[in-house]
């Protein structure tokens, strides 16, 4: 009688890590790409920043001169103030979007007939190319045939030229670029109001909540994870404002509509730039604002997952 | 019949083919990139392309054509990588980037041929960087004033031809309810064109050379008279109030409406004013004024050039198509009214039969002893051009900043020229 001894199972060293190593397999495709298209960029600017370079001939070191001219233009009040200055009412102007898009949700958050026709009616402007948007804005506003001023004779208000008025122009882009931005957080919202619980909305109506408390504090809350992406895709969408200008204005009147974004193309890239390194300062000013927002969303999403 | 006459036309076609000097017979690729991507220019470089093609059957000829806007921006990638061997441009300071990174060939020896040298001696100047020519010309057009002359006739106006009669009659059609000047600034050049003209009327073609050059702080007392004399104009009301918003071509309808008696713009504006339904007896043309006597007429003439890139693989078809584009035929036939109706370079060519082109041509042979500049953008370098005509255009809304804007100028001028 002979006793099978089970010889050692050789394992393959493959075998013996895979659990540790297959989720590394598979991110690896994802961790290249993130490498090659965003964290090495990320460290080219920063140095070409610090070179002065026509994207023609050899790149001049110059140290943080560009940091330096920047630094004037912001002390002259220069182009560099402009674009931050408009990137800060951007900024703020632009999260109108989410209580605007939250309202019309709430509005077409009913069941009548036709309601599917009018929600695709408020997503329409998502849908078309900012270009159109822009480009439909500018008719809006021209100050011969635009409806706006037509619109504004009626009540014999004298026509009003916002895209060529300094201290309009960032304002009347605001309000195209809110325009489709609406109704994105008006889907966010919409599909966010679907998982909101029936159930706690009875409990809340017997209690005797209904209007705005009931929103307040019943509806809100639970749509907390929309809010949040609402308030991501905003603020990165208001950092990154670049086709409604180029469309809209090309920067102007005199430079007064820049933003960072469009100021760094104007710079580096279009027909009349030729500073690389001049325009990578700028997009890592911009990069840090940026990171401020990125960073504090990490952080609030860290802390959801932690479960405070 | 009709194989007949098929075998004559292809015999005829051989012995025409057979006609011409087989001197040195192309082979080979010739690539060519151009920016002319508007209908008309298209068509008239493809048939000129198509001609080309004829005299030399065994050349293969590839031509791309870009967006005319996407053109400038590409052009840098493509003079280093994948390169054409012809592509277009424009002449003076606009390729002196190229020309400075080694990426346009030296065509000096086009130039010292006798039948280049004599016929396109005029452009000369504006091919040549660093004592060498880099490409050459294949059109140009007049700037000046196109004015509604039924207008003018209503008004009982004359072409002026000083200051004051300019100031005069601008006066009586402000009185009249309309503006002098249309123009359109959302395309910053077009404020550019008008410091030119006040600039050079003022102080000369020379100075305006050098103030292009940063010879000359914008701080400088004859800079300020020439921004004086354009406020003249801005504060009587001769252009319209809300010129930020409109590109060029939105400026163009309040002249054919009527509300705008003139335009000041290149020959390429005369198009869309007949578009518009103008006819020949509503529109004309004159000489910008003249506004200090001590200094001769200079006139605007931007050029349109080809050049073969320093990396192109096949230079001896591309200097033979640079011979053919410059050729007195040819530069007759694309520069006519039906092609890009503009003016011809070569000097035996004939100028098409139009009236805006045969004034453009007289102004600019007989009547521009100053010199011929090619424009604001073109003459200073590309950062300066940007900088300054955004200064321009605020001049034009807030006049009475100008001391705050040349500052600004006097500032990016220091940093600019440096090096």
């Amino acid at each position: 009688m002979t006793v099978a001894v089970d010889a050692p199972e050789r394992e393959s060293w493959f075998h013996k890590n895979q659990q540790r190593i297959a989720p590394w397999l598979f991110l690896a495709p994802g961790i290249l790409f993130f490498l090659v298209y965003v964290i090495i960029p990320v460290f080219q600017s920063f140095n070409l920043s610090l070179y002065e370079w026509d994207g023609l001939g050899t790149a001049e070191y110059v140290g943080f001169r560009n940091y330096e001219d920047l630094y004037w233009e912001w002390v002259d009040r220069d182009a560099f103030y402009v674009s931050l200055k408009n990137n800060l009412i951007w900024l703020v102007l632009y999260l109108l979007a989410i209580p605007a898009g939250l309202f019309i949700a709430l509005l077409l958050n009913q069941t009548v007939f036709g309601i599917r026709l009018y929600k695709s009616l408020f997503f329409f402007p998502f849908v078309i190319s900012q270009v159109v948007v822009g480009l439909v804005f500018t008719w809006f506003y021209d100050p011969t045939f635009g409806l706006l001023n037509q619109f504004l004779a009626w009540f014999g208000l004298g026509p009003i030229n916002v895209l060529g008025n300094e201290h309009l122009v960032t304002y009347g882009i605001i309000a195209a670029g809110l325009w489709p931005q609406t109704a994105y957080c008006m889907i966010l919202y919409l599909t966010g109001l679907n998982a909101v619980d029936p159930e706690q909305i009875e409990a809340g109506r017997l209690d005797g909540a209904k209007g705005f408390r009931m929103l307040w504090h019943v509806v809100l809350p639970q749509l907390r994870p929309a809010t949040f992406i609402a308030f991501v895709v905003t603020i990165i969408g208001a950092l990154r404002s670049f086709d409604l200008i180029s469309v809209m204005t090309q920067g102007g009147p005199f430079g007064s509509s820049r933003v960072l974004a469009y100021y760094m193309f104007e710079v580096a890239l279009s027909e009349y730039g030729f500073r690389m390194g001049y325009g990578a300062a700028i997009a890592v000013v911009l990069f840090l604002i940026m990171l401020c927002f990125i960073t504090y969303f990490l952080w609030s999403m860290y802390r959801e997952e932690r479960g405070y | 019949m009709h194989s007949i006459y098929k075998r004559t036309t292809a015999a005829l076609a051989l012995s025409v083919a057979l006609a011409v000097p087989a001197a040195a017979e192309l082979t080979g690729e010739l690539r060519i990139f151009l920016d002319t991507s508007n209908p008309a220019p298209r068509a008239t470089m493809e048939a000129m392309i198509e001609r080309f093609q004829a005299l030399h059957p065994d050349l293969e000829i590839e031509t791309t054509i870009i967006e005319r806007e996407a053109y400038k921006t590409q052009i840098r990638n493509f003079l280093t990588a994948d390169t054409p061997d012809v592509a277009n441009w424009y002449a003076a300071n606009r390729m002196k980037p190229y020309v400075e990174a080694g990426l346009f060939e030296d065509v000096s020896d086009l130039w010292a041929e006798p039948e280049i040298a004599e016929n396109l001696a005029s452009t000369k100047g504006a091919m040549t960087l660093d004592g060498k020519q880099w490409g050459v010309p294949y059109t140009y057009y007049q700037w000046g004033v196109y004015y509604r002359k039924d207008i003018f006739d209503e008004l009982g106006l004359t072409e002026p031809t000083t200051w004051e009669e300019e100031l005069a009659n601008c006066q009586k059609i402000v009185d009249s309810g309309r503006i002098c000047y249309t123009i359109g600034t959302r395309n910053y050049w077009t404020a550019g064109g008008w410091f030119d003209y006040i600039n050079m009327r003022t102080n000369g073609y020379d100075f305006h050379n050098q103030l292009a050059n940063g010879e000359i702080s914008w701080e400088d007392d004859r800079v300020k008279q020439t921004f004086a004399n354009w406020k003249q104009l801005i504060d009587m009301g001769a252009f319209p109030d809300d010129h930020t918003a409109r590109s060029w071509q939105e400026s163009v309808p309040l002249m054919v409406r009527g509300d705008a008696a003139a335009i000041l713009k290149g020959n390429f504006v005369v198009a869309p004013l007949r578009d518009a339904g103008l006819t020949d007896d509503q529109i004309d043309f004159y000489q910008f004024v003249s506004i200090n006597p001590d200094v001769e007429l200079a006139e605007d003439a931007p050029t349109d050039t080809f050049h073969i890139p320093a990396n192109a693989s096949n230079k001896e078809a591309a200097r033979e198509f640079l011979r053919f584009v410059v050729s007195p035929d040819e530069q007759t036939e694309i520069n006519n009214g039906a092609n890009l109706g503009q003016l011809p370079i070569n000097a035996k060519s004939s100028v098409d039969d139009d009236k805006f082109l045969i004034q453009g041509f007289e102004m600019l042979s007989s009547n521009s002893p100053g010199g011929v500049a090619q424009f604001w953008d073109r003459d200073a370098p590309a950062e300066m051009a940007k900088v300054s005509m955004e200064g321009f255009q605020e001049f034009m809304v807030k006049p009475d900043d100008l001391d705050r804007i040349l500052a600004k100028l006097e500032r990016s001028r220091g940093r600019i020229y440096e090096n």
